[in-house]
């Protein structure tokens, strides 16, 4: 219960001396209060969204390299002076007996063709043009294949065979993911640095509009960290507040994403996002980094109140 | 209990404004400290309760030297100090109750053990049915009457007050002198820090501590 004078009636409510809260020592008028939680607020909203576009790209990387790494193939160029179906036929028994391949399929020459279409368009006459066929080849879930063996084996088979087990792509992806993971993170640095500056001005204003009330508590008999306490006491409350918002809005924000990608799940530009980044769900670990930073900007607020008026408390001596 | 020698204090590069200061203040004792206005008994009472510090000569508080002093010691002293201040320094955010419960509270004592207490010292000062206001409604012998409450309620060893007759009818002056004195029998010293002859005069026993032109006369 706010016990200021300047906002409730000039008598407490007669609720007896043994029910009767007590009042903080260091009234919540006197803070800018209202301002540093909508501060808190919308820098705990930033920073979640740092974190949970972290998660979101951290996970969604993930979900490319699986998929990526579950797979591989083999391209075979025609020739003229070969026979590239009994190639095909050659290098899909030599993949069938390499330890870790699931299942090898060879594209039909029309499948090949197809894969041209969105680059070449429709209707295109490819009979002359020397397609290059596809193996597909599935992995077993967490299989080591020996790669280089199965290349010497394609070469031996044809020339003209290569193999790609995308390691170059899965590598790429991790790079772009890792860049992506540290900016957010490079920016939760950022957003937390200026919510800890934004406290420390609002307790350094909290304390000059305090002066008389942090002689009195002196000339009663307060020591320092008593009175440093009371200010993190208030400015722990504030930063829950405001973190709370931040993170709710935050949290609001990716479970609505979340619904609307599901929502648009069967049309073409939801397939596209969900090929990006996967069902939009930042899961269990994005709310956890979310509610973590709530913690985190009532926790840093608290802090840095209390160690300031305490430095200068101590500087005050 | 309290020792000047020497005391002199300036401010900045200014003349003395307190000038060769020595006296005791000795346990169970009761003194005026009167003078003009400007003679700077505020300023020797704030010396008192270590809220200054002197540029030259020394300070014995409760045994201690007072230039020794770290903060936490000095918190620890002025736990044993009551203070009523001529502005009464009441928080306006706060109660009567809470006010005078202040002491207590900053020495994270609980509310239970010091409740009872409170309420029998409010009452005895006559604010038993003003203990829920606010500061801003009481009048100004009330906020007297709450300062005084709260500098009495850890049965301070040393008392200090400043002017504390100065907003309050004659009537209660003296009640509230008598209270000091009361308070003085029972062994904590006290200083009234008064420009009130008259008051002074009705309780002639008292040791007077006289400043003038920057020094102290004393007269036992």
């Amino acid at each position: 219960m706010s016990a200021d004078p300047a906002t409730t009636s000039l008598t407490k409510p007669q609720l007896g001396i043994e029910r009767a809260p007590e009042a903080p020592l260091v009234p919540a008028s006197s803070i800018a209060g209202r301002t540093l939680i909508i501060v808190v607020a919308i820098m705990t909203f930033l920073a979640s969204l740092a974190a949970g576009g972290a998660v979101l790209i951290g996970q969604a990387s993930q979900e490319w390299r699986s998929t990526v790494s579950r797979e591989a193939t083999i391209q075979l160029k025609p020739a003229t002076n070969r026979d590239i179906e009994t190639d095909i036929v050659k290098i899909v028994q030599a993949a069938q007996a390499t330890s870790g391949v699931a299942d090898v399929r060879a594209m039909t020459k029309r499948e090949s063709e197809l894969l041209l279409e969105p680059w070449l368009g429709q209707g295109v006459n490819l009979d002359e043009v020397p397609v290059p066929r596809m193996i597909v080849l599935k992995l077993a879930a967490g299989a080591r294949v020996d790669f280089d063996q199965l290349r010497r084996r394609i070469a031996e088979i044809s020339p003209n065979a290569s193999l790609d087990d995308h390691r170059v792509w899965s590598e790429r992806l991790a790079d772009m993911a890792n860049a992506l993971v540290a900016i957010a993170i490079f920016l939760l640095a950022l957003i937390i640095t200026a919510m800890g500056l934004a406290i420390s001005f609002a307790t350094h204003g909290a304390m000059a509009g305090n002066r008389e009330i942090i002689e009195v508590l002196h000339f009663v008999g307060a020591s320092d960290q008593f009175i440093s306490k009371q200010f993190q006491r208030r400015f722990l409350w504030l930063g829950l507040r405001g973190g709370l918002i931040g993170a709710g809005m935050a949290s609001l924000m990716f479970l609505g994403a979340g619904l609307l990608s599901r929502r648009l799940a069967a049309t073409p530009s939801g397939e596209q996002l969900e090929a990006l980044f996967g069902s939009f769900s930042i899961g269990w670990l994005g709310y956890t980094a979310i509610a973590s930073i709530a913690v985190l900007s009532a926790a840093l607020s608290g802090q840095t109140s209390r160690v300031i008026v305490f430095r200068r408390l101590r500087r005050l001596a | 209990m309290v020792r000047f020698e020497n005391v002199g204090l300036r401010y900045g590069m200014g003349p003395e404004v307190l000038q060769d200061l020595s006296f005791s203040i000795t346990p169970g004792s009761f003194q005026f400290l009167t003078g003009p206005s400007g003679a700077g008994k505020t300023t020797l009472m704030r010396l008192l309760l270590l809220s200054l510090r002197p540029t030259r000569g020394l300070i014995s508080i409760f045994g201690q030297d007072a230039s020794t002093l770290d903060k936490d010691a000095i918190t620890a002293i002025r736990r044993r100090i009551g203070v009523v201040f001529q502005d009464f320094r009441l928080l306006d955010h706060l109660t009567t109750y809470e006010n005078v419960a202040l002491p207590l509270r900053v020495q994270n004592k609980a509310e239970a053990e010091y409740r009872d207490e409170v309420i029998e010292l409010l009452r005895w000062v006559g604010l038993g049915d003003r203990m829920q206001v606010y500061p801003e409604v009481l009048s100004g012998g009330e906020k007297q009457r709450a300062a005084i409450a709260r500098a009495l309620i850890v049965r301070p060893e040393l008392l200090l007050a400043d002017e504390p007759t100065g907003n309050v009818d004659p009537t209660m002056a003296r009640r509230i002198i008598r209270l000091f004195v009361e308070l003085q029998r029972s062994g904590t010293s006290v200083v009234v820090a008064t420009h009130d002859l008259g008051l002074m005069d009705q309780f002639d026993g008292a040791r007077r501590l006289v400043l003038g032109d920057s020094r102290l006369h004393i007269y036992d």
